[in-house]
């Protein structure tokens, strides 16, 4: 009986993992379902912008107080990883703070964790005030109703809890280690934690053995709940975030793709020498490919990672023109609704042995109206301000294609404006042969 | 009714066999939009001054297709630039200016894996680069005394990072310029690209152009100067929407040099 708190703490471990793998998994089959799109350019740029951006929370810091915030819960995360990975091997050796030989270091690194905890806590706080009682703009858009507004809030109790914990379990620790209790060499610094020893006073060292023994399980055992929480939640976007901004767009923002498959016709048809009524080519035989999007399927992958990656900061929504001005476009409801879609479609893959079977929905107007596709400036201020390089602007062009051109669904006046190009290559009705008119006008 | 301007036609250089220093890309609504048409005129009169070798395409220039590719009409767009592009091949074109950020844009961007790939600048980078080599002289107080706030046009600014250019030409003019509050990465659209400038807006409580004259106004500019023919009609539209027609003007960036120098 020994070993059971081991075989224990190895099956929690186990079966923490294991779940957490088996849904990366079927995100990474989500994100797949997209279509293929070349992302081999400008390797060393795309390593840049993930270094900048992601690792150096470059855009982040755009918004100050957020931004420092942010940064703090983020050096926090990974910092304090370090003092997981002890508390992992002292779970799965019997151990009791293994790397407490290294001395000074030791105390360092248990002080600086200390610190950050701290600091979290405060972060923390101050963002469940901006998103609770402040109700900054942007966190109370209509897209955040219900769900967007428990996980938000949720993520930041499982993060305050989580910190308490670490505070609660270090000030156990060290009221035994002054106790001199058996196993509770003396180890670290706890210049934060020192001040909950007191909340102790009074109490047998049994009692403290057993408060430090339940805040050590239950941190580890949130941190494997928290991370099996991800996937149900925007807080993916701090694994997310990495392959986000390696993959995000490398291109001047005002680049938008050209269609290849549309290219090839518009060659076809320009071709003096193109025969009209030849047979198709036995390649071309297959259902010509459709043009833009209606459902996440006709998306490219970048663009699912994106939706996955997103966690709702609303960032773009408040940069949007036509949102600031009372339109239904939001940009961040635009990834909100790509990846909700997505995950439909994954739902309904595991309910057919993976096959997907048609629901008789769609991205497009089960989810995104034309009204809000149609109100984009294309502006790019939403991609300019995303601060993991979300691109919500390619999915409006995309699904802006699929109206256009397979539903020939465009506002009347654009109709309107497209004939006048078609027929004298200007948006508006006049003549092409007057354009030279305003030299002597 | 003014002086003539000198406008040739890349015709006319191939009837000399002669190649041009530039083509000017005057765009539609620099030949059709009347507010605009002064821009190209205004752009010209610098052109001239500056003794420049310049052709337009005439009345064979066509739409790039540029509003077409943003309304979503993938098909019309490549039509369009397909055709343009053999005619600028054709022609042995190398270097494109144009007073328009959204021809700007999509001829420097998106032409080139269709097959036309030139040296593509917005007037006022090409503008700069005349007075940086001293052939455009700016003479006398200009615009002294003055106050200037320039307006980013989306697809020359945040989309293609060029922010220097226009402010260094408005700074040459002696004028005061002031920033608005967002401006340069952050600056906010107009309200015309993605083929507004041809619908009426969605549903809402504001215009945009009204909510970005606002921003402008704020700078108590006496000139807001911006470098895109769309950018003009709707900052121009604003203003008249905060009844402020009578103290600011919108012009520009080539209008307020041309202007500067009395041409």
């Amino acid at each position: 009986m020994e070993y059971l708190p081991n075989i224990i703490f190895a099956l929690a471990l186990i079966a923490g993992i294991g779940f957490f793998a088996r849904n990366v998994k079927k995100l990474t089959r989500n994100i797949k379902l997209g279509k293929d799109v070349d992302v081999s350019d400008n390797k060393s740029q795309r390593w840049k912008n993930m270094a900048r951006i992601a690792l150096g929370q470059t855009k982040m810091v755009v918004r100050p107080v957020a931004g420092i915030m942010h940064v703090i819960v983020y050096v926090g995360f990974i910092i304090i990883n370090i003092e997981v990975l002890e508390i992992i091997l002292d779970g799965l050796l019997g151990t009791h703070r293994l790397f407490s030989p290294l001395g000074s270091i030791y105390d360092f690194l248990i002080g600086s964790f200390e610190i950050l905890a701290l600091l979290v806590i405060v972060a923390v706080v101050v963002f469940w005030i901006r998103r609770n009682i402040i109700r900054i703009q942007r966190f109370i858009k209509p897209e955040m109703k219900g769900w967007p507004k428990t996980d938000g809030n949720m993520i930041l109790y499982i993060e305050f809890v989580l910190m308490v914990l670490f505070l609660t379990m270090n000030a156990a620790d060290f009221q035994l280690q002054q106790l001199g209790a058996e196993h509770y060499h003396e180890a670290g610094a706890f210049p934060v934690s020192q001040f909950i020893v007191p909340l102790f006073d009074g109490l047998s060292e049994s009692s403290v053995i057993w408060i430090e023994r339940t805040a050590w399980w239950l941190h580890i055992l949130g941190i494997l709940a928290f991370l099996n929480y991800l996937y149900y939640s925007k807080h993916l976007h701090i694994l997310l975030a990495f392959p986000n901004t390696y993959y995000g767009k490398v291109k001047p923002q005002g680049q938008f793709n050209n269609l290849e498959s549309v290219t090839k016709e518009v060659k076809l048809m320009m071709d003096p020498d193109a025969d009209p009524y030849a047979a198709p080519a036995e390649e071309d035989a297959a259902e010509p490919e459709k043009f833009g999007a209606s459902d996440v399927m006709d998306l490219n992958w970048v663009q699912l990672l994106n939706a996955y990656t997103c966690t709702e900061c609303g960032r773009c929504t408040s940069e949007c023109p036509a949102n600031q001005t009372g339109k239904k476009l939001s940009p961040r409801k635009i990834m909100m609704d790509t990846r909700d879609r997505l995950e439909e479609v994954g739902k309904i893959m595991d309910a057919n042995k993976g096959e997907f079977v048609s629901d008789g929905k769609q991205l497009l107007n089960d989810y995104i109206t034309p009204e809000e596709l149609w109100a984009c400036t294309t502006c790019n201020a939403c991609v300019q301000a995303c601060p993991v390089s979300i691109d919500p602007l390619s999915i409006i062009v995309e699904m802006r294609r699929y109206l256009v051109m397979e539903q020939s669904a465009a506002p009347t006046e654009l109709n309107n404006m497209m004939s006048n190009i078609e027929n004298n290559g200007a948006p508006w009705p006049y003549n092409q042969m007057d354009r030279l008119n305003w030299v002597n006008e | 009714m003014s002086e003539q301007l000198k406008v040739k036609t890349m015709q006319e250089f191939m009837a000399e066999g002669k190649q041009p220093e530039i083509l000017f890309w005057v765009g539609s609504a620099g030949s059709f939009d009347d507010r605009a048409k002064k821009i190209s005129r205004a752009f010209v009169k610098l052109l001239n001054k500056a003794n420049v070798d310049f052709a337009v395409l005439g009345t064979e220039e066509s739409s790039t297709g540029d509003v077409a590719k943003r309304a979503g009409n993938e098909f019309l767009f490549q039509m369009q630039a397909m055709m343009n592009i053999e005619l600028l091949n054709g022609y042995e074109i190398k270097r494109i200016v144009t007073c328009d950020p959204h021809s700007f844009n999509t001829l420097k961007n998106e032409y080139p894996s269709l097959g036309g790939n030139y040296d593509v600048l917005h007037h006022t980078q090409y503008l700069k680069e005349l007075i940086d080599k001293g052939r455009l002289t700016l003479t006398g107080d200009g615009y002294k005394g003055k106050r200037i706030t320039f307006h980013d046009p989306c697809y020359l600014g945040r989309a293609n990072s060029v922010f220097d250019a226009p402010r260094e030409l408005l700074a040459k003019t002696n004028a005061e310029l002031v920033e608005m509050k967002r401006h340069k990465k952050t600056a906010l659209c107009c309200g015309a690209g993605g083929a507004q400038m041809f619908k009426e807006p969605e549903k809402g409580d504001m215009d945009v152009n009204v909510l970005r004259t606002k921003g402008a106004l704020e700078t108590n500019p006496d000139i807001i100067a911006t470098g895109c023919p769309y950018c003009n009609t709707m900052m121009t539209d604003g203003i008249k929407a905060h009844e402020k027609e009578d103290s600011v003007t919108v012009l520009d960036v080539a209008e307020v040099l041309a202007n500067s120098q009395g041409l």
